[in-house]
């Protein structure tokens, strides 16, 4: 395989094991300023539980992000160069706010967070809290800007092949952004609902039935089951402004290959690419027209419209773009189902020693608490498949319309990627099934009542305390 | 921007000065907690997780020091950016590798089961001795112009060796400061063993640069410049020899002076880099490409010099708040 492939799949691996943690760490933050207010202002001690058994999957998640991030910042340099010689004087100030103002306020105050509780004043703790969730929201804010120009750039003039900025508000406010922004937000809430949704049947279902797991199963499945809509609805207005600046992705997403009206939903079909065709369709008639223009006969733009007169491409490769659409729409339909029916069984009121009272968590079946632990790690599938579509949707640009991604790669041997692609893999393959393993082992612990620190594992302090208790 | 001059002039060199802090405080911050690291194979489990707690609330503070430096490499001299991370591809990827295990082993090592926790230890010390080796192999290779022979690998191999010993000598008069009783005499005897890394490493580098470079030969060598720069290599050696001989008197009764290795190497390294950064200035590549050749677009570097007036000063007190938060001697970390 030549270097362009090799590297592309190189920071493909990366960047979706990086975004897994940062998916998690963003709204995680919230959550636990929201558990350590509560605790605040209540004084029920249930709120304490859940932020001392969610502030290690926090403290876990965050290390994984920061030395995954740190890969990404290299990875400009040793494998694209081309992009920061040709956009550097745009990325370069959205990278370096990101750097000031967001990574240095989450890594500093995270040590107060984590470890300083007993050391620092509870407005302080809570304030650390507050800097490191505001960091971690500020940081995706202004990757996904940089993001965004990419897909939707102006506010800029080419002058020698090299972008020059000429209005800073248009780059940062670029037409994509806001999109991108609220949805990359709402997605994280809704991964770490869906976690700690998960986490939460599965202690209940091994018999850690505390307060603090209650409190936690029902703030999570009831903000999964009012952000979900949401998310619907963000999404479906992101699509609509795709189709404005990128149709040819929309084109990729619908597997659409002649501009026509009344296009037809493909559920299901087999993009070729050779005979540029689909096999196997299945689809809704004219719903693809409703849903991105509202009208039955709307028009909606077709993949043959991009192919230049001498036969260059340029649109995305079908398949992996019409397949991750479809992925990402799927796991969004069941997290609408789930959470749903979950609230549903927990807002049911019944009749307990005669007093008629909500089920809660009780009102869960069995299957269904089993069908949550399932659906633990769901968020990241459709983040991950969302990702998938938007970017493999902007090939064969970087940077739309301004300069392709063969124009960035470096001219490094293809072995040399080869070797580390093979390094960076077995790596993320380590700490993937360690860090999931790690946190089903750190919910059994809790579980069991023992201390979530391995600290002095054997010692008897540890054992007279679990007496004690 | 009129009253100071040509933007197109000071700019690269504020920038150059801004990312060679950032270096500097990177070398310094994780090199002591890379240092740790590498003495873990040394200590007992009792004093691993001792260890692990005096540096827990700092490391990715530290960290976030080298993102910086090479964001600011990447924002301000993208040029440059490319052309030294190519040429590095390898040791990159190595080092990244090793902050990678580092990083999640940190919080693994507590995490996981008690019967993985050994390999989580290891992975600790493989994962700080590759950052601080392949760092090391770098700064051997920069010096040699990013030319790769046989007799420049040959040396960035050994700034590799010292690099690592530095941290591991930084890293045990940290932990003289952070730690008592027994830990704190090994770490004396750690640092007296390490001294002497220090010693060669500086003498090695000192020698290669002017010897490699006539041009930094004639920085170095001429008059007035040999006599202006003379207190440099002074300090140094004094500072060294105040080291050898205020270990040999730690710990002392009442706890007395155990910060002062740590606060003696810290004024060794800000002494070398100064040396190394006029040695280079203003090249960013060696030799071939200076910091104005390679700069960014003013009006970007502005923009990003507006946010940094503000947010430096802002980052280093919020840092120094938490090293207030956390002075003193290391005790068990807990999350309550």
């Amino acid at each position: 395989m030549e270097t362009l492939l090799l590297s592309r799949i190189q920071f493909a691996a990366n960047i979706s094991f990086h975004i897994l943690f940062p998916t998690i760490t963003i709204a995680l933050g919230w959550v636990l300023l929201f558990f350590k207010v509560r605790f605040q202002t209540t004084g029920d001690q249930k709120w304490m539980d859940a932020y001392g058994f969610w502030v290690k999957i926090f403290a876990l998640s965050f290390a994984l992000g920061v030395v995954s991030g740190i890969t990404m910042s290299f990875q400009f340099g040793t494998n694209w160069p081309g992009f920061m010689e040709i956009v550097g004087n745009i990325a370069g100030p959205l990278l370096a706010y990101e750097i000031m103002t967001a990574f240095f306020l989450e890594a500093v105050f995270l040590g107060i967070m984590l470890f300083g509780f007993s050391r620092v004043p509870g407005w302080l703790h809570t304030g650390a809290t507050f800097l490191v969730a505001f960091g971690t929201t500020m940081s995706a804010f202004w990757i996904i800007v940089l993001n965004s120009w990419m897909h939707t750039p102006q506010g800029f003039e080419m002058r020698d092949g090299v972008a020059h900025a000429t209005d800073w508000m248009e780059i940062i406010f670029n037409p994509s952004m806001p999109y991108r922004f609220f949805h990359m937000l709402i997605a994280s809430f809704l991964t770490v609902s869906f976690l700690i949704a998960g986490i939460s049947a599965f202690r209940w279902l091994i018999g850690g039935r505390t307060s603090g797991v209650r409190a936690a199963m029902k703030t999570s499945v009831y903000a999964a089951a009012l952000l979900i809509p949401v998310q619907i609805l963000v999404g479906d207005l992101h699509g609509l402004n795709t189709l404005e600046h990128q149709p040819a992705k929309v084109a990729a997403m619908e597997g659409n290959w002649e501009t026509d009206t009344n296009v037809p939903l493909l559920l299901f079909a087999i993009p070729d690419e050779e005979a540029r065709e689909n096999r196997m369709e299945v689809g809704i008639p004219n719903l693809a027209s409703i849903i991105l223009t509202h009208k039955a006969d709307g028009e909606v733009p077709g993949l043959n419209d991009f192919v230049t007169e001498d036969g260059e491409v340029l649109h995305p490769r079908v398949a992996p773009v019409f397949w991750s659409f479809r992925v990402m729409i799927g796991t969004g339909v069941l997290m609408l189902l789930m959470s749903w029916s979950v609230s549903i069984m927990m807002l049911r009121k019944r009749t307990v020693d005669g007093v008629r009272k909500r089920a809660g968590v009780e009102g869960i079946p069995k299957f269904a608490l089993y069908g949550l632990v399932a659906m633990s790690f769901s968020g990241w599938l459709a983040t991950l498949a969302g990702w998938y579509t938007t970017e493999i949707g902007r090939q064969p640009w970087l940077v739309q319309g301004v300069m392709t991604t063969e124009m960035a790669v470096a001219d490094v041997p293809a072995a040399m990627v080869l070797s580390t692609l093979i390094g960076y893999l077995a790596i993320y393959a380590v700490l993937l099934v360690a860090y999931i393993s790690v946190i089903f082992f750190l919910a059994k612990r809790a579980s069991d009542g023992k201390s979530i620190e391995a600290r002095v594992p054997q010692s008897q302090k540890a054992e007279a305390i679990v007496a004690a208790e | 921007m009129g009253m100071f001059g040509d933007p197109a002039v000071w700019l690269p060199f504020v920038f150059a000065a801004l990312m060679g802090l950032s270096i500097l405080i990177y070398v310094v911050l994780d090199g002591f907690d890379l240092g740790v690291g590498l003495l873990f194979p040394l200590a007992t489990p009792d004093e691993k997780d001792r260890m692990i707690a005096s540096i827990g609330p700092f490391w990715d503070a530290n960290e976030t020091w080298l993102v910086l430096a090479v964001g600011l490499l990447l924002v301000a001299f993208p040029i440059a950016h490319g052309t030294i991370l190519t040429a590095l591809y390898l040791p990159v990827a190595i080092m990244l590798t090793g902050l990678i295990l580092r990083g999640v082993a940190f919080e693994f090592r507590v995490k996981a089961p008690t019967s993985h926790k050994e390999r989580w230890n290891w992975a600790f010390f493989a994962g700080s001795a590759m950052t601080s080796v392949s760092q090391g192999f770098m700064l051997g290779m920069y010096i040699m112009g990013l030319q790769f022979t046989w007799a420049t690998i040959a040396f960035a191999l050994l700034t590799s060796v010292f690099l690592t010993v530095g941290y591991s000598f930084i890293g045990a008069t940290w932990l003289i400061g952070k730690t008592e009783d027994k830990l704190q005499r090994k770490s004396v005897e750690w640092a007296k063993g390490g001294i002497w890394g220090i010693i060669l490493g500086i003498g090695a580098i000192s020698l290669a640069s002017p010897l490699t470079s006539a041009r930094i030969w004639d920085k170095w060598l001429s008059w007035p410049e040999v006599f202006v720069l003379s207190p440099l290599p002074i300090i140094s050696v004094l500072l060294i020899a105040g080291l050898w001989y205020g270990l040999r008197r730690l710990p002392a009764e009442g706890d007395k002076g155990a910060w002062l290795p740590f606060s003696g190497t810290i004024a060794l390294f800000v002494l070398a880099f100064g040396g190394l950064a006029y040695s280079f200035y203003p090249y960013v590549v060696p030799e071939k490409m200076t910091i104005y050749e390679a700069a960014s677009a003013p009006e970007s570097l502005f923009i990003i010099l507006i946010g940094t007036c503000f947010v430096l000063p802002a980052i280093l007190l919020y840092t120094a708040l938490a090293y207030i938060v956390f002075r003193g001697k290391a005790t068990e970390l807990r999350y309550d």
